[in-house]
């Protein structure tokens, strides 16, 4: 079957200084995976190649078995995929209601239509609603995004992630900064709306790492150094190595 | 023909170090504040004005204090309150302050040009090249002119202030960590961009003219520089005023029509189309709008002009 | 919690269809206003007037689609105001002369079309970027266009610009506009229409969009619009709108010059728009009507209006850069709660102070241009004569402006205070 992502000896210089160094990966369809490994070790910057926020310095990057390596990121989102950010991405401006409507725009066929009006679109306007529900933000839904409290704010940054219906989700420390009653929440989320579809997500957090996740990929310095299972990659020395500095057994 | 082109040059250099002398304010202020100074040559025509005034009595020397002042305090009581808003609100504020200071300078001198006099020690030809002369005023301008990018970049990089300036330039919050008044250091530069800006207006005011539409000609003259030389570098103005200088110089001495220099260079165009107007009139005619289709191809083909690291 | 989406349609459309009354009722009050208002003045400057207004709001309407709703500031949109008009023009002329069939009202139609072909043109790599590097671009246009119309003299008619003829044109229908009342309901079907376009563009998808990309054109990016796509779309709407206003200038005028299209005209849409509120539909709306009045009003009474428009211009974007409209959004909540008798005390002391400084100044600079005018003698100010070369009226006027800016640093606090505690929820 096709992967959902395809890597192929990827690599990213800026400048003269290598960030990711030969990566080879293959996320398989309809599982969630985690991508986890030591600060500096190049996750977001893996993340923005896939996406085409960067360009590649060399290799091959394939979305659903079609190349995207050299793509804008709005040609590469019209493919199915989709990211939310580290940082809070949202429209600041608009209403919550807003910000999810318009990721659900492009999907729902309008493009850059001037002469639909938004009101009437109902197919638009009830899956922005069904979205705002699954976040549990429809009591804010006219607040302007950006008065919303960070853990409203993580939750509208993964609802407009996931608005527009894409089978490919990449989420970027979604749970960062949150207590551990709203990461319990975020995760039961991100279980919801990922079910059928693909995830690979950067995380920090092993309890959730090792809640949601089928597989795990680990990066250090630019390498992926084991693609398993939870259980193996708990074992793998290399990576205790990685994030331990000693390898376990010795003094 | 070798006169023509001695003295082009000349008057090229001459007025290219001129546009520099503006444009490396607005430079320095645009690299460190990301504001793009649209009052920056509202500054260069006040310097021009109070000279004019003040210069028999008191001498040129205030001007570009008394400007620099001001430019400090336009700094302090206006930008750094718009600041927070954002930069378009900068671009909006600095705008305002342009449109301001040209309808002050109305209200004060008048709407007729003053007669701003070459002051009489240096009003005489320096030397003479087959028919023509240059004047000794414009090789003081030259002089001021190199004299000032020296003194910049003296400052800038042997001195003390002149690292902060530059730290502050692209990380100052952690000069400011580092426990130095960045919103002083802002305001110096601005004080001293604007006295910059003045005293290049006390200099060229008898030469380019002193009138209150001073400030709207050079100023979209010195955008164009700082935008092809790109945003934030100061090797890149001084490039890019030479280059606007020299080209415009030229074409202003030319009394070839573009259609005719085209086909000089082996493209012949339809002199009887919808353009002809264009094609029928001669270079000199076309000269002011030279600089603005530079402008306009290189923010198309390299947005970041030609040595610059920025875009916005 | 939440109510369950199933049973909410109603209630949302319950509220949603008093908003679309009341929404279709402000429609129609403004229709009823704009047919009703020349009956309401009695001389022919206040027509005059009112014309030179539906054309402002027409242009800083679409000044607005660029900065206030696309996050776009070109210092150049009269370009297209400009051209539009040009080419109106001359389709004009050449209707007058029998060489088409087009009669006047079709005409704003052309100048729109005119203005997005140029838009469309000037546009494709104007739109590239945001922020400070399309604010250089569309200067550099202005500029372009600005010399280019010493050297294209068949159209742009030199220095004395080009001339046209309103009653030449083929009539349609019998209508007639020959007289200044006949233009204005020409530019009030115009206006009327223009607005409700560019009011329904803001609620259509890309313009929906224009917000995003706005906001956030990297996100706009990651959802699937081309930020680039999203801003010239904007663009090619404004400089149709702005196209429009300039075909209205031509009828209404008769006459073009490159000072139309030029930096002037390009600054003074960007004032009326900030100046009545960029964050606003109707702020535009609000400048255009006020920066048109107090440049004819003013300009009877001085030669410097364009200085005090200068002034306040700065004054709002120091300290007021949401601009009236946004002032007067800010009080809704009061409103609403029928608070607004608590502020009038203190609003009133404040502005009343307010407006003795600003006596002082005004007083102080009209002083000023009598002095450097090289005058003598006296002259009316303020229903009074005084002498400006006498020292008294200094002093007095500088007195005053002390005495006001004094009074509103000790009052101003209290007005805050009470607009917050008016602005407060919960019960009074």
């Amino acid at each position: 079957m096709t992967p959902a992502i395809e890597l192929s000896d990827v690599r990213k210089s800026f400048g003269a200084t290598p960030i990711i160094r030969g990566v080879s990966l293959a996320i398989e369809a309809g599982t969630r995976q985690a991508l986890i490994g030591p600060n500096g070790a190049g996750k977001s910057t893996l993340f923005n190649l896939i996406t085409g926020k960067y360009p590649v310095t060399s290799g091959r990057i394939r979305v659903k078995g079609a190349a995207v390596t050299d793509l804008a990121p709005y040609e590469i989102n019209r493919r199915g995929l989709a990211r939310s950010f580290q940082v809070t991405n949202i429209f600041t401006r608009m209403s919550v209601f807003e910000n999810i409507r318009c990721a659900v725009l492009w999907s729902a066929g309008y493009r850059y239509s001037f002469w639909h009006r938004i009101s009437a679109a109902r197919a638009v306007n009830a899956r922005a609603e069904t979205v705002l529900e699954q976040l549990n933000l429809t009591a804010r839904r006219d607040v302007p995004a950006g008065v919303l409290s960070y853990a409203e704010q993580r939750a509208l940054e993964i609802g407009i992630t996931i608005a527009g219906g894409a089978d490919v989700i990449l989420l970027d420390e979604p749970t960062a900064g949150m207590s551990r009653s709203e990461t319990e929440h975020v995760v039961g989320l991100i279980r919801q709306i990922t079910a059928g579809k693909t995830l690979l997500m950067v995380e920090h957090d092993m309890s959730v790492v090792f809640d949601l996740a089928d597989r795990i990929a680990v990066l250090v310095y630019g390498e992926v150094i084991a693609h398993d299972t939870p259980e193996r990659i708990r074992a793998n020395a290399a990576v205790q190595e990685a994030y331990l500095g000693v390898p376990q057994g010795v003094a | 023909m070798f006169q023509l082109i001695f003295f082009s040059i000349l008057n090229g250099l001459v007025y290219g170090m001129l546009l520099f002398m503006l444009s490396s304010g607005l430079t320095l202020i645009f690299g460190m504040m990301g504001v793009l100074n649209f009052a920056h040559a509202s500054f260069y025509m006040l310097g021009a004005y109070v000279a004019f005034t003040v210069g028999l009595h008191l001498g040129f020397w205030p001007a570009p204090v008394v400007v620099g002042l001001l430019g400090a305090l336009v700094e302090r009581q206006g930008l750094r309150r718009v600041h927070r808003f954002g930069h378009i609100a900068e671009l909006i504020f600095t705008f305002g302050v342009a449109i301001l200071v040209e309808e002050i300078v109305q209200l004060v001198w008048g709407r007729p040009a003053k007669s701003y006099q070459v002051p009489a020690a240096l009003d005489f030809p320096l030397f003479r090249v087959m028919s023509s002369s240059f004047p000794a005023y414009k090789a003081f301008m030259l002089v001021v002119a190199v004299a000032i990018f020296a003194f910049i970049f003296v400052i800038l990089t042997r001195t003390r202030a002149g690292l902060i300036i530059q730290a502050s330039l692209t990380h100052p919050q952690m000069v400011a960590m580092l426990g130095h008044n960045v919103p002083r250091v802002f305001m110096i530069v601005f004080g001293i961009g604007s006295a910059l800006a003045a005293l290049a207006g006390v200099i060229a005011g008898p030469v380019l003219g002193t009138f209150p539409g001073m400030a709207q000609v050079l100023g979209s003259i010195v955008f164009v520089v700082v935008v092809i030389g790109g945003l934030g570098s100061l090797s890149g103005a001084f490039v890019a005023s030479l280059l606007i200088g020299i080209v415009q110089t030229f074409a202003v001495a030319m009394d070839v029509s573009v259609g005719g220099a085209l086909a000089a260079m082996g493209v012949h165009v339809n002199t009887a189309g919808a353009l002809h107007d264009l094609w029928r009139v001669t270079i000199a005619q076309v000269a002011p709008i030279l600089p603005y289709v530079l402008l306009v191809l290189t923010l198309i083909l390299r947005p970041t002009g030609l040595f610059g690291t920025r875009e916005t | 919690m939440s109510t369950p989406v199933a049973t909410r349609p109603f209630a949302v459309a319950g509220v949603a269809r008093t908003a679309r009354v009341r929404r279709y009722g402000l429609w129609l009050a403004a229709a009823v206003v704009l047919l009703l208002l020349p009956q309401s003045v009695r001389t022919g400057t206040a027509i005059a007037v009112m014309n030179q207004m539906g054309i402002a709001v027409i242009f800083a309407l679409s000044f607005n689609m660029l900065l206030g709703q696309g996050g776009m500031l070109s210092f150049g949109h009269a370009v297209y105001f400009g051209l539009g008009g040009f080419i109106a023009a001359h389709v004009l002329n050449m209707a007058g002369r029998g060489a088409i069939y087009l009669p006047v009202p079709l005409l704003p139609l052309v100048g729109g079309l005119g203005g997005l072909a140029f838009a469309a043109l000037f546009g494709s790599f104007s739109t590239r970027r945001a922020g400070t590097v399309f604010s250089m671009i569309s200067l550099g246009v202005a500029e372009l266009m600005a010399a280019s119309s010493l050297i294209f003299d068949k159209f742009f008619g030199g220095e004395e610009g080009i001339t046209t003829n309103r009653s030449k044109a083929p009539l349609l229908l019998g209508l007639e506009f020959t007289r200044d009342r006949q233009v204005y309901y020409l530019i009030a079907f115009w206006l009327f229409v223009a607005t409700l376009a560019m009011y329904a563009f803001s609620r259509t998808p890309v313009g929906r969009m224009a917000n995003a990309v706005r906001d956030n054109p990297e996100r706009a990016e990651f959802v699937g619009y081309s930020q680039h796509r999203v801003r010239f779309v904007s663009f090619c709407a404004a400089g149709f709108f702005a196209g429009i206003a300039g075909g209205l200038f031509a009828v209404n005028y008769e006459i073009l010059t490159a000072e139309n299209m030029g930096l002037n005209a390009s600054g003074a849409v960007l004032l009326m728009a900030y100046i009545g509120g960029i964050g606003a539909f109707v702020g535009p709306i609000l400048g255009a009507v006020v920066f048109t009045f107090l440049q004819s009003m003013l300009s009877d009474y001085t030669g410097m209006w364009l200085l005090y428009l200068g002034i306040l211009f700065l004054a709002t974007v120091l300290f007021v850069p949401m601009g009236l409209a946004g002032l007067l959004m800010l009080h809704a909540p009061v409103w609403r709660a029928r608070r607004v008798g608590r502020l009038l005390g203190p609003y009133v002391l404040t502005g009343a102070l307010g407006f003795v400084a600003a006596v002082g100044i005004i007083g102080l600079l009209e002083m000023v241009h009598f002095v450097a005018a090289g005058r003598t003698g006296t002259r009316r100010l303020f229903w009074l004569v005084v002498a400006p070369r006498t020292l008294t009226p200094w002093l007095g006027f500088a007195a005053l402006v002390v005495a006001g800016a004094v009074g509103v640093r000790w009052t101003g606090p209290r007005a805050v205070a009470a607009f917050a505690e008016a602005s407060r929820p919960g019960r009074p």
